[in-house]
């Protein structure tokens, strides 16, 4: 039997030792409440589960020249990123409830939280959490703890992945979810400041904002402030190599996903949430958090810490439902940062911009794209208006092997011919060029087609 | 391990040299960006550390020998079913084809033809959940298996939303997890704890009385975290839909009965499960995990967006429009990777396997609770299922001996201790799960390992209560941490 250590003849040996037969291990489960034969396949060894999974790999499109980004990226990842975070000693360990056999695990969770505050100017942070997404809700529900009011304003430059989420989230509870719209690109102002009252306990924004737009907060962290509200910013961490932190704007809370920090795309999942915050509301901040001590001989040691925050001991009173992190994913992520270092990151992140800034000149010089917005402060990502729908040219660009971007049509309302194009330091010059070429052709055709 | 003798732990931070790179920097091939604001841009680059490549992997070579999986030995950690994680799993999730695949693709005109064979996946995975479970249907998007509670509570709302019912309480049972009765209260029900009875059971009784209008629902684990099977679970899952209430079982201790029995046959409606458990993910030292949810017929139309169908062509589709669903609880399908790490597990035991595991699991745990059953007081003397609790004798607590010390002493013998102080009703409890991957030769040391320690206690108390000492610290002081709490190096 696969992955089964015991011979038939320990079993017999045990069971005799035991004083129990085969059947009696189960005696206490009533006869009637006992599965019948189950419908399942045999088994496979190894090489015949590797021979069926590489051959469902092959019926995906992985390797498509992508410029699909949206919070999701596809970045280089350093070969000792894998080689180190799938040692067994992490891998295939647990929460470290026993700390003299997890100072590994408890030490790394320290290192990423410190990264963390580190990257986004915040002082405290968790020791991650399952997405970008949840973390945002996790962030959320701290602001409504900490200012005791149910009333949220998130605008509509915030991820429409996550503001669908906490919309599902939301749907049993108490809380007040007011979203912005029709803005030109950037957070308008004075449409946020509209919405922002005496109830209003946090504020979301996202930097850089979903269509790749950056954006200094500080003024709507003042606003905020004023009238007794948080202020929420989701981040994207590479972005953070080049670009002020939201901690220096005023931020009481950054949340964001940290995919981009050399885990890979994986269709979804596993990811990273992260959240950080003040030292103040340490104690309102939801999830597991890896505190310094030192041990009975006064050595440096690693432990979790302010455990009674959470389930297993406040239970129905905890700060959240959360039992575990993403550790392994933490993990990777800290061995990334440590791997780029203070300059390879702002070096990674200047190389997605400047992409994005040819990428942005290249196709706006194609005759009938346009760009969406007014605003030109863009880090590695934009809009472009196509003269027709852009998820038709966007199906068809799919032949010529590209994946070319994301049709906005399916979250905002007169998108139509938008598209949102993402760059990475892993698209070429080359790319980039033919992805232009590619779409020139595709409009021409289409043009010409329509004018037969 | 590492002996007492080594250095004191040093930060990577610490390790900084001024300077010092692992990567080296890619030339641009197309110019700077013209599309920086320079006020918008941060005044230095944040402080990373500034290390060698060698300096990273022997940073982290180093923390990974302070660190004990299950690939290390023995993990007999109750209720998390720390079993063997088989490497095949890792190699396939990191094939390109499946690891490169941008979630967004399917989302792109007829882009769901561009991830066949990830849908693919997905769809026989929810297909063999459900024969092992009794569902008529899975969702794969819980990203853990607390997740996949506060999902199924959502799912539990939904149903009473739709209903018309007005529904406020959740009952769990004393014994439970402490994330039962947290994801209730997050999904905005009030939690009403039902007693054990003397045999370690919930009290049926208690449960009659404390049954009304207001009940939503029951989560059960059965067995339980005591590892005993709940022979009238039918009783209680007949007695909630009495009032229109729904069942909720959660799946941690599946793997004592995967195969044999399946909670829909014991009248539950929903189900969660633990892929990182039962079905072989690796724990990752706390995630990530995945914890799908099944539910019966009438509960489909709630499960959350997307799902997975097959269409009439037989190609494989993502289903956007559910009008009853609960939403989106994640960003788009799930942990993928780990579904897919659970897949292969599952195609390698196939039924006959599965039929091994239950078995194995069951028996580890009886014989090792004979073995201990003289020596250690045993919370409940009949038989177990998957893991038992035991707590230390009269005349170990007498030398002042506790569930820690005897934990402390394990790590010394080279073992991980079990789960200590949980469940929480009974005193000094150590939970024991040895799982099916371990063989009679390790139940065998670990046992004279156990009897050793018991020996001592009533001997030499001191040589536990000053336990561990092969580790590279010992009994790192939580008070402080709490008290003078530094959880960031800035």
């Amino acid at each position: 039997m696969p992955f089964i250590a015991n011979t038939d003849e320990q079993r017999r040996e045990m069971l005799e030792q035991t004083g129990l037969s085969a059947e009696d291990l189960f005696a206490d489960i009533p006869p009637e409440l006992r599965a019948e034969s189950l419908d399942l396949p045999i088994g496979m060894n190894e090489q015949q589960v590797s021979g069926h999974l590489e051959k469902l790999a092959e019926k995906n499109h992985a390797r498509l020249v992508s410029f699909l980004g949206g919070g999701f990226y596809d970045h280089f990842i350093p070969a000792a990123v894998p080689a180190l975070a799938s040692r067994g000693e992490f891998a295939t360990a647990y929460t470290p409830y026993q700390p003299e056999l997890a100072q590994g695990t408890l030490q790394a969770m320290y290192e990423f939280q410190s990264a963390v505050c580190r990257l986004t100017g915040m002082e405290v942070s968790n020791a991650s959490l399952y997405d970008g997404g949840t973390a945002m809700y996790e962030a959320m529900m701290m602001a409504l703890r900490i200012t005791r009011r149910n009333r949220v304003v998130i605008d509509e430059t915030v991820n429409p992945i996550y503001r669908v989420m906490i919309e599902s989230y939301t749907r049993n509870l108490s809380i007040d979810l007011e979203q912005t719209c029709c803005g030109e690109g950037q957070v308008s102002r004075e449409r946020i400041f509209e919405l922002i009252d005496e109830n209003t306990g946090a504020v979301i924004l996202q930097n850089p904002n979903f269509f790749g737009i950056i954006d200094d907060f500080h003024d709507i962290a003042e606003y905020a402030h004023e009238r007794g509200a948080l202020l929420i910013v989701s981040v994207y961490p590479i972005s953070l190599g080049l670009h002020k932190p939201p901690g220096e704007m005023g931020a009481d809370i950054v949340c964001g996903e940290g995919q981009s920090l050399g885990l890979p795309l994986s269709f979804g999942g596993p990811y990273l949430g992260f959240i950080a915050g003040r030292k103040k509301h340490v104690r309102k901040m939801p999830g597991r958090i890896i505190g310094e001590t030192v041990d009975t001989d006064q050595r440096r040691s690693f432990v979790m810490t302010l455990q009674p925050r959470e389930q297993h001991i406040r239970r129905d009173k905890a700060t959240s439902n959360i039992c575990s992190n993403e550790s392994l994913c933490a993990l990777q992520a800290v061995i990334y940062l440590s791997l780029m270092g203070k300059q390879g990151l702002a070096e990674t992140a200047e190389l997605c911009a400047d992409k994005a800034s040819y990428a942005y000149s290249r196709l706006t010089s194609i005759p009938g794209v346009e760009p969406h917005f007014h605003a030109k402060w863009f880090f590695n990502e934009f809009v472009l208006d196509l003269p027709e729908p852009a998820a038709e040219v966007i199906g068809r660009l799919i032949e010529k092997g590209l994946a070319a971007g994301f049709p906005l049509s399916r979250y905002y309302r007169g998108m139509e011919n938008s598209i949102l194009i993402s760059l990475t330091e892993k698209r070429t010059k080359e790319e980039i060029g033919y992805l232009a070429e590619a779409l020139e052709g595709a409009l021409e055709g289409s043009q010409a087609g329509g004018s037969r | 391990m590492s002996g007492g003798g080594m250095n004191e732990a040093k930060l990577i931070f610490e390790k900084s040299v001024e300077g010092r790179r692992a990567t080296q920097k890619t030339p641009s091939d197309v110019g700077h960006s013209v599309n920086l604001n320079p006020d918008y841009l941060r005044e230095a680059p944040p402080e990373l550390p500034e290390l060698s490549e060698l300096d990273v992997v022997r940073h982290f070579t180093e923390l990974s020998t302070r660190n004990f999986g299950v690939d290390t030995g023995f993990y007999p950690l109750g209720s998390c079913t720390m079993k063997y994680n088989p490497k095949v799993t890792e190699r396939i999730a990191a094939l390109p084809d499946f690891a490169g695949l941008h979630p967004l693709l399917p989302q792109l005109r007829l882009g769901g033809m561009l991830t066949q064979g990830a849908l693919e996946v997905i769809w026989r995975t929810d297909l063999l959940l459900r024969e092992l479970t009794g569902m008529a249907g899975f969702t794969m998007q819980p990203l853990a298996g607390a997740h996949g509670e506060l999902t199924g509570i959502m799912i539990m709302a939904a149903y009473h939303r739709d209903r018309g019912n007005s529904k406020t309480t959740v009952l769990v049972p004393d014994s439970a997890h402490g994330t039962n009765p947290a994801s209730a209260a997050i999904a905005g029900y009030d939690v009403v704890s039902v007693p054990s009875d003397e045999n370690g059971l919930m009290d049926l009784d208690a449960l009659r009385e404390q049954v009304d209008d207001r009940t939503a629902g029951v989560m059960l684990t059965s067995p339980n975290t005591l590892g005993l099977f709940n022979p009238r679970v039918k009783e209680i899952c007949d007695l909630i839909h009495s009032v229109d209430g729904i069942a909720y079982y959660d799946g941690a201790n599946m793997n004592a009965i995967v195969g044999r029995a399946r909670p829909g046959d014991f009248g539950f409606d929903i189900v969660h499960l633990n892929l990182h458990k039962t079905f072989a993910t690796p724990h990752g030292g706390g995630g990530p995990g995945s914890g799908p949810v099944g539910v019966v017929e009438g509960l489909l139309p709630f499960l959350p967006v997307s799902l997975v169908v097959k269409r009439e062509d037989g190609t494989l589709a993502l289903e956007y429009d559910r009008p009853k669903s609960i939403g989106y609880i994640a960003p788009f399908y799930g942990n993928f990777g780990i579904v897919l790490r659970a897949y292969v597990y599952l195609l390698m035991l196939g039924r006959d396997g599965f039929l091994g595991v239950s078995e194995n699991a069951v028996l580890n745990a009886n014989y090792l609770r004979t073995k201990l059953k003289d020596v250690y007081r045993q919370a409940y003397d009949r038989l177990c299922k998957h893991e038992f609790v035991i707590s230390p004798s009269k005349a170990m607590e007498e030398k002042g001996i506790r569930a820690v010390d005897i934990a402390k002493a394990l790590i010394d013998r080279g073992f991980h201790p079990p789960t200590v102080y949980f469940p929480t009703i009974v005193r000094e409890s150590m939970m024991i799960e040895p799982v099916e991957t371990e063989s009679k030769e390790t139940l065998d040391d670990f046992a004279e390992a156990m009897l050793e320690i018991a020996r001592l206690a009533k001997e030499q108390p001191e040589v536990l209560t000053g336990a561990p000492r092969s580790t590279s610290v010992r009994r790192p002081d939580e008070t402080k941490a709490a008290k003078e709490l530094n959880i960031a190096s800035l």
